[in-house]
Order: C-alpha cells, then sequence, then structure tokens
C-alpha cells in the first residue's frame, strides 16, 4: 500500500498555498510535514482527507480499491470533534461506530481515560481532550492517520503513548502522515518540506 | 447499532441534555396560543375559525426556531470533518440528522399543538384532523428545515437567512395543512389534502438527502 500524491496544488481563497508537490508514503512509514505557519501543512492533511479539494494534481492510494480515500484515513485536527454535553464514554463510542470500528470503548484504555469514562467532556483539560481526540486512532481501524501537531497540549508521558501508538500502526503497515514544529515524535521516514507563504 | 440510528441516538441526547431543541420551541408554541386571545380579542367565535391557522403558523415558527442549530455545532467543534469520512454516506448522515429533529421537535409539537387549540376554542372533533395534519406536515417541515440548516451550517448569524430560505418551501405544507385541519375525516372531507400533505413530506424525504449534503460540501473547500 502506497499514499502517493503527483503535482499536487493547493489554493485557499484564489492564493496558491503549496504547488507541484510529489510524494509517495508505502505502508510502514511515517512522513514529517514541516513548514512555517501558513506553508499549508493542514491544507495538505485537509485535502488528503476530502476536506479541502485540489487545485491541481491528485493523491491517491495505490493500489486503491472502491473505498473512497477519505474512507481509509483518521484525521486528528485542531478542532476536536468532541460534544461538552456527553461523557467521555459517549464520545468514543459514537466516533467509534460513526468511523466503522466495533463500538465499544476499549481505546480509552490506551491514553488511560477509562477512569474518566462517566465524566462529561465538559470537565476535561485540554491535554485531556486531546487525548480523547487521538484515542479515535483506536476506535476504528484505518490505514491512514493524519496528524495536525498531534502532539499540542500533550504532557511526556502521553507523548511517549502517542508515539508508541504510531509506532505500533507503523509495525502493522499503516501510515501516518504528521505535520509537526519542534522535535518530531521519532524519526520520520520522509520529511516533507511546505515552502513559505507567498 | 447501525452508524444511521448511532448518529440518531446521539442528536437525540444532545437536544434533550443541551436544551434549545424542544424545550424552546414549545415555549414558544405556548406562548404564542396563551397570546392569540389577548391580540384579537375573546370573541369565541372570531377564535373558533382562526384556531387552524393560528396553530399552523405557531408549528410553522416554532419549527423555524430550531433550525439554524441542527448543523451548525458539528460545524464549529469539527464533527462534520469526520462525519464526511464516516461509514455513512454524507447524504444519510443528513436524513439521520433530519430524522432525529423530527422525533425530537417535529413530532412531540404536532401532538401538542391540537390540544392546545382548546385555548382558541378549536372544536373538540377538529382536535383528531389537525392532529393527523400536522404530524404528517411536521415530516415535511423537519426535513425542510435541515436543508436550510445544512446550507447556513457555517455562517456566523445564519438565522438571518434561515426564514429566506425556508418560508418559501414551508408555503404549499401551511396551505394544504390547514385545508387537511378543517372540515371531516374522510374522503369526502379532509383527505385529499392530507394525501397531498404526505406526496410534499414524501418528495421532501427523496430530495432532503442530496440537497443537504450538497449545501455541506460546499464547505469543504
Amino acid at each position: 500500500m502506497k499514499l502517493i500524491a503527483n503535482a499536487l496544488a493547493c489554493e485557499r481563497n484564489g492564493r496558491v498555498v503549496f504547488s507541484g508537490l510529489n510524494f509517495a508514503v508505502a505502508a510502514g512509514q511515517l512522513a514529517e510535514l514541516r513548514g512555517p505557519n501558513g506553508s499549508g501543512k493542514s491544507s495538505l492533511l485537509r485535502l488528503i482527507a476530502g476536506l479541502v479539494p485540489a487545485a491541481a494534481g491528485t493523491v491517491t492510494l495505490d493500489p486503491g480499491n472502491d473505498t473512497a480515500l477519505p474512507q481509509h484515513c483518521h484525521y486528528i485536527g485542531h478542532l476536536d470533534a468532541l460534544k461538552n454535553a456527553m461523557t467521555v464514554r459517549e464520545n468514543i463510542l459514537f466516533w467509534s461506530c460513526m468511523l466503522g470500528g466495533p463500538g465499544d470503548a476499549t481505546a480509552l484504555d490506551a491514553f488511560k481515560l477509562t477512569h474518566l469514562a462517566d465524566d462529561p467532556v465538559q470537565l476535561l483539560s485540554a491535554g485531556q481532550r486531546r487525548r480523547l481526540s487521538l484515542s479515535r486512532l483506536l476506535a476504528a481501524p484505518r490505514a491512514i492517520w493524519l496528524l495536525d501537531e498531534p502532539a499540542t497540549a500533550l504532557d511526556v508521558a502521553s507523548q511517549a503513548t502517542l508515539t508508541n501508538l504510531i509506532d505500533t500502526h507503523l509495525t502493522s503497515g499503516g501510515i501516518v502522515l504528521a505535520a509537526i514544529h519542534g522535535d518530531g515524535l521519532r524519526k520520520p521516514d520522509h520529511v516533507i518540506h511546505l515552502g513559505p507563504s507567498t | 447499532m447501525s452508524a444511521f440510528t448511532t448518529l440518531m441516538r446521539r442528536d437525540l441526547q444532545l437536544m434533550f441534555r443541551q436544551g434549545g431543541g424542544l424545550g424552546a420551541a414549545l415555549s414558544f408554541m405556548l406562548a404564542f396560543i396563551v397570546m392569540i386571545p389577548l391580540a384579537i380579542g375573546p370573541d369565541q367565535a372570531t377564535l373558533a375559525r382562526l384556531a387552524p391557522g393560528l396553530m399552523w403558523l405557531a408549528l410553522l415558527l416554532a419549527v423555524l426556531l430550531t433550525t439554524e442549530r441542527m448543523f451548525q455545532q458539528d460545524h464549529e467543534d469539527g464533527s462534520l470533518d469526520l462525519l464526511n469520512s464516516a461509514s455513512l454516506p454524507l447524504e444519510l448522515v443528513c436524513l439521520a440528522k433530519a430524522a432525529a429533529h423530527w422525533l425530537a421537535v417535529g413530532l412531540p409539537l404536532a401532538i401538542i399543538a391540537a390540544p392546545l387549540g382548546i385555548l382558541l376554542n378549536l372544536s373538540t372533533d377538529q382536535i383528531i384532523p389537525v392532529m393527523l395534519a400536522m404530524i404528517t406536515g411536521s415530516i415535511a417541515l423537519s426535513l425542510m428545515a435541515s436543508i436550510a440548516g445544512a446550507v447556513t451550517a457555517g455562517l456566523r448569524r445564519g438565522g438571518l437567512v434561515v426564514p429566506l430560505l425556508v418560508l418559501p418551501l414551508y408555503v404549499p405544507v401551511l396551505i394544504f395543512g390547514i385545508a387537511a385541519s378543517t372540515g371531516d375525516l374522510g374522503p369526502t372531507g379532509n383527505l385529499p389534502a392530507l394525501l397531498v400533505l404526505l406526496a410534499i413530506a414524501l418528495v421532501a424525504l427523496v430530495i432532503q438527502p442530496w440537497a443537504a449534503a450538497a449545501a455541506l460540501r460546499a464547505y469543504f473547500r
């Protein structure tokens, strides 16, 4: 399995964010997206997740199948898609079911959220919300993980957990694309440089 | 449990827990109907004649009140981004949300409105026809409201646009709704109008998933 971008371009509001982007990330590989603010890291992830149209070029999964590319992807963006009025367990059960998972709450174990399962999400701290967001990665099996600055608000222990999860996912033949500032979570197989915004 | 029912159940839960759904619509309808005799005077014959029309207006406006929030919250917190790549097509996501809206707002209002009509001197043998017409009509109202809700999902002051979008669609429902609410039950009475109302609801059912999903996709750019 391979995620291939071919002469990919993205426009936001008539302005070219990036163009002529080529890369190929194979199964078991981590690609880091690097670049200053506004260089299109989030746009690239959203493009792969089907949330932004490509201005030119294509991004495909090889070998492809009937399922559209976005349905192979987990997208963890800046918005956490959590409902304050629902409990931690209800949130994870909902997304597990909606994203094609088994519809259980075992995903909470990884980030040690099980003891908070019956608390409303409203009471969680920023870091705990992030952990719950990231738990979605395990709630449904999907091959491609698109992580937009995944370590934001995470404590050191949770960052280590995230690194472990990524390792496990890569070992089992997954693909990870992560937009990252500063120190990376682990050694990347590819670095995709996005230029400064023009 | 299938993704469709899961989404419906979550929307119902949210509407009951957060308020702003049935609670707001119901208190609006109650206030509206209680105020009418004060506004147009206590003449019982006039009230009885105007009752079905006024109750339909109350239902329409109460449903309108809940339209803006239908997709807005999911858009704001990023849920819509994920629902776009869910195992359920976006069309069915929209249908599930409309179904939840009908169960949480449309149906309860339609059932409660007819007994409230007694406050307007609605004759008791009219209660059943009004209730039947409103239950049928509210299906169409919820479906059309969800289209407008999807169009305004990402607009800050979407509430200002919603009435302009929805009211033209509501006109046929209002006309046939009132026709089905007056007159006796049966083929020579309100049945033809009730069937037209049902037809409008079915047409809305066919169009809504595509229209609402297309409106939501317009935000993904």
